[in-house]
């Protein structure tokens, strides 16, 4: 038998015979394992606030009517179950692309841009880095923002990327830290790569204003960084989707030639159906093609090709005019019902007699709050009032309702006070 | 000046080139022998009638929404998966040894078994652990375990061209001196592409070996139920080695047999040797998933979870499974026949006695070429065919266009 280094618990001799005695128990996953500790809480008055997905005004998961609309209309069709391209379904990748861009992108005219369906935002990640790793041989480094999702590291890092950090988020003012993210950025090496979040930034909700993107865009250019932007939450941020949009084709207007991932998850609620994008925008079409054919060669050994379903669902929204309007329009009501929690939460807390200043609540952007409560605060709402968040003070809005917002108020400021 | 200015354009994979060609040719004759996924006689893709059966309830179920998965999927398609793999009454499952994970198509399921050996068997992190694919193999086999980190992919002996069959010895000689604790991937059932599998007797001789040399167990299973037409039949090798008291690793693909291709149904059954090992394992499973889709999709996990539980469903999948099973073993009957009747040179019992979707016709690289460039049949350049793109109306000109070519090309 394999020769063991030894280990806790099991009786050595099972351990002996198996293949498998020194793996470890690996740590539960932080943000999805609150959502196992919530699950196992049977106080009434739990709030899970935990993973960022949407809920409505009752607290439930919520299918966009769109969405079923979508279904009803690729029911009717009876299509067959092929297998669908390694890029995935055309009509996606076509119409996922020009959301990102803007259907006047003089990219997606010149088709210097290759986009291709992936399983949805970590898939598109991981394919991204793992392209950079194996293509972008100027730099191994990765300059993710201060704090950035949990995710991001291991992803890169897997795909043997070194992580490195910029300053982001300003804990003293719950606000974005722009001297100190200029000041880093302007400290990268040549050819390192940057990943900015569009919009929503998760964790934070914290975003650049417009003028200071154009700061970062000019910065970035002269420092000769490769852009990788992560847009999770496009339309869910403002409501508006060409809002959302704006840094990312700010950039491509200033000549960069990014890298980026797009999630279908939270914007129409098919989370659990996978749909993503990955986009390379190259020098022009002959190169598109030649990065095309090696996303392929890496997609190819890890899943073959991409799931139909929730594409096809995507794809039909996009391209269907009265789908599309009726997105928006959901798109909107999404982001207005978090917009509008936001507002009560932050009047909530000063009902509850809070002196503490909690504009950043509502200056946020997207799905999360930093709340700025620090991890024993956060232990005790969870220990003390079953509010279930991530240990970093993020809260996820979306699981918030009118019903609950008092009661998460008044915790909150019962840690705080 | 671009970054990926140096980005050489790669090579496309072959059988999806050959699917292109074949679209791409305006001969009213032409037909396709390459990409394996079932048709029906008249050349059409089949959803079969329980699959649009169970979407329907999915689609008139209120109650289901759209909301992730848990990371490892969807519970009640794991564990009825592999029920199919090992049988209800498998002795691991009753044991409590027995985990799985939710994958996206078989290549997901081997890429997440590939990814936990690199990482955790033979040491952390060793590569150099050989990994061993039949000689031939499904090409895809080599990228997934090469690109999990492994830098020892290595053939071991299978086909013999000459008799058209296993080469049992050399087989067993390759087992017998691969270094201890090397990988061997094995094809379950209907192997691809010769579609020659090893008999009973033979693959206990295999199981004798790899026990007595701690080789690791990573079963590729695509096709079960697809070969025999029956399920049990076709996880015969698999059941065996789990008699046998081996830990191992069974990719499991649902695209055929359920004919989900686009959905990327997929499980990866695990076998340890206890309920403590199979935690540990699956928790670090977990990570490797997360860094790769996060979780995987629920549309195609949810309908085939519904059909394994429900019994008239299971009862209605198994007759559609040997429906499909027929119509090939029909196609092979008819094909040797009308090889035999034709006086075609050659041996032609190749055909009837080879299993599941794949036939390794025999067919050399140039003759390929002719068939294709002559005959507009499309194949791959190994010879081999594709048993369900043949038609009771094709194979005539097919069964006639291997004789021409056996005939003029050599």
């Amino acid at each position: 038998c394999v020769l063991l280094v030894t280990s806790a618990a099991a009786p050595s001799s099972q351990r002996c015979l198996s293949w498998w005695g020194g793996v470890q128990m690996g740590p539960p996953d932080p943000i999805l394992g609150v959502s196992e500790a919530f699950k196992r809480d049977t106080s009434p008055k739990k709030m899970n606030l935990g993973v960022g997905a949407y809920r409505d005004d009752h607290g439930k998961p919520f299918v966009l009517d769109c969405v079923r609309k979508a279904e009803a209309l690729i029911a009717s069709k009876q299509l067959d179950k092929e297998y669908l391209a390694i890029g995935g379904l055309g009509d996606f990748t076509k119409s996922c692309a020009q959301l990102a861009l803007g259907a006047d992108s003089e990219v997606l005219k010149s088709g210097r841009n290759i986009t291709v369906q992936t399983i949805s935002g970590t898939g598109s990640l991981c394919i991204g880095a793992n392209f950079l790793s194996r293509f972008h041989s100027a730099s191994r480094d990765v300059y993710l923002p201060k704090p950035s999702w949990g995710n991001h590291t291991p992803i890169f890092r897997d795909a043997g990327m070194q992580l490195k950090a910029y300053r982001y988020y300003d804990p003293s003012t719950c606000g974005f830290d722009f001297n100190g993210a200029l000041d880093d950025i302007s400290k990268m090496p040549e050819k390192s790569v940057i990943m900015l979040h569009a919009c929503a930034h998760n964790p934070t909700g914290v975003d650049p204003k417009p003028e200071q993107w154009k700061e970062i865009a000019d910065l970035v250019k002269k420092r000769d960084l490769l852009v990788f932007f992560d847009m999770a939450y496009q339309g869910f941020a403002s409501g508006d989707i060409d809002r959302d949009a704006w840094a990312v084709r700010h950039f491509i207007e200033q000549g960069h030639k990014i890298v980026l991932s797009q999630s279908f998850a939270k914007n129409m609620g098919l989370y659990g159906e996978r749909v993503g994008g990955f986009t390379v925008v190259c020098n022009d079409a002959e190169e598109a093609k030649r990065v095309e054919s090696q996303l392929k060669i890496l997609i190819r050994p890890m899943y073959s090709n991409p799931p139909m379903n929730g594409a096809r669902i995507a794809a039909t929204i996009l391209n269907t005019p009265d789908l599309y309007k009726i997105w928006l329009e959901e798109v909107h009501g999404m982001a207005n019902r978090i917009i509008k929690m936001r507002e009560q939460l932050a009047a909530n807390l000063k009902n509850e007699g809070s002196t503490l200043d909690w504009q950043h609540v509502i200056d946020q952007i997207g799905m999360f709050c930093f709340t700025g409560l620090k991890p024993e605060q956060v232990e005790r709402l969870t220990k003390e009032f079953s509010v279930y968040m991530t240990k970093d003070g993020r809260i996820s809005m979306a699981g918030v309702t009118s019903s609950n917002v008092g009661y998460l108020a008044h915790g909150i400021h019962a840690v705080t006070k | 000046m671009s970054l990926f200015g140096e980005v050489p354009q790669a090579t496309p994979v072959a059988v999806f080139k050959l699917s292109n060609d074949f679209k791409d040719d305006p001969n009213p004759m032409k037909v396709n022998l390459g990409v394996g996924a079932y048709r029906t006689d008249e050349g059409q893709p089949w959803v079969l009638p329980v699959v649009k059966k169970v979407e329907k309830l999915i689609v008139a179920d209120n109650r289901l929404n759209h909301e992730y998965l848990p990371i490892l999927g969807l519970p009640e398609f794991r564990s009825s998966a592999s029920k199919i793999a090992l049988g209800e009454d498998s002795p691991a499952i009753q044991e409590n040894r027995v985990g799985a994970v939710q994958c996206l198509g078989g290549t997901g399921a081997l890429k997440m078994g590939a990814e936990f050996l690199r990482r955790w068997y033979n040491g952390n992190d060793n590569m150099k652990t050989p990994v061993y694919v039949s000689a031939p193999t499904w090409e895809n086999h080599n990228s997934v375990f090469a690109n999990a980190g492994f830098k020892d992919v290595r053939p071991y002996k299978y086909w013999d061209a000459e008799k058209r069959g296993l080469d049992l010895a050399g087989f067993l000689g390759d087992l017998e001196t691969a270094p201890k604790h090397s990988i061997f991937v094995l094809h379950a059932c209907a192997h691809n592409p010769t579609g020659t599998d090893p008999t009973h007797v033979e693959w206990m001789q295999v199981a004798e070996v790899m026990e007595r040399r701690k080789l690791f167990v990573f079963f590729d299973s695509a096709y079960q139920g697809f070969a025999s037409g029956c399920l049990d039949k076709d996880a015969w090798a698999v059941r065996y080695f789990v008699t046998q008291g081996f830990e191992m690793f069974c990719a499991q693909s649902f695209s055929k047999n359920f004919g989900l291709y686009n959905e990327r149904v997929g499980n990866l059954t695990i076998v340890a040797r206890d309920a403590d090992n199979v935690r540990r394992v699956l928790s670090q499973m977990e990570k490797i998933v997360r860094v790769t889709w996060s979780n995987p999709p629920s549309q195609g996990a949810r309908l085939v979870a519904i059909t394994l539980n429900t019994a008239e469903l299971f009862a209605e999948w198994k007759d559609n499974v040997k429906t499909m099973a027929d119509r090939v073993l029909l196609m092979r009957a008819s094909l040797q026949a009308k090889l035999q009747a034709l006086g075609t040179p050659g041996t032609w019992d190749h055909i009837t006695q080879q299993i599941g979707m794949f036939s390794f016709t025999g067919l050399n690289p140039k003759q390929v070429e002719y068939m294709i460039k002559e005959r507009s049949i499309y194949l791959m350049a190994s010879g081999r065919i594709n048993m369900c793109g043949l038609t009771t109306k094709n194979i005539d000109y097919v069964a006639k266009s291997i004789h021409e070519t056996v005939v003029n090309v050599q």
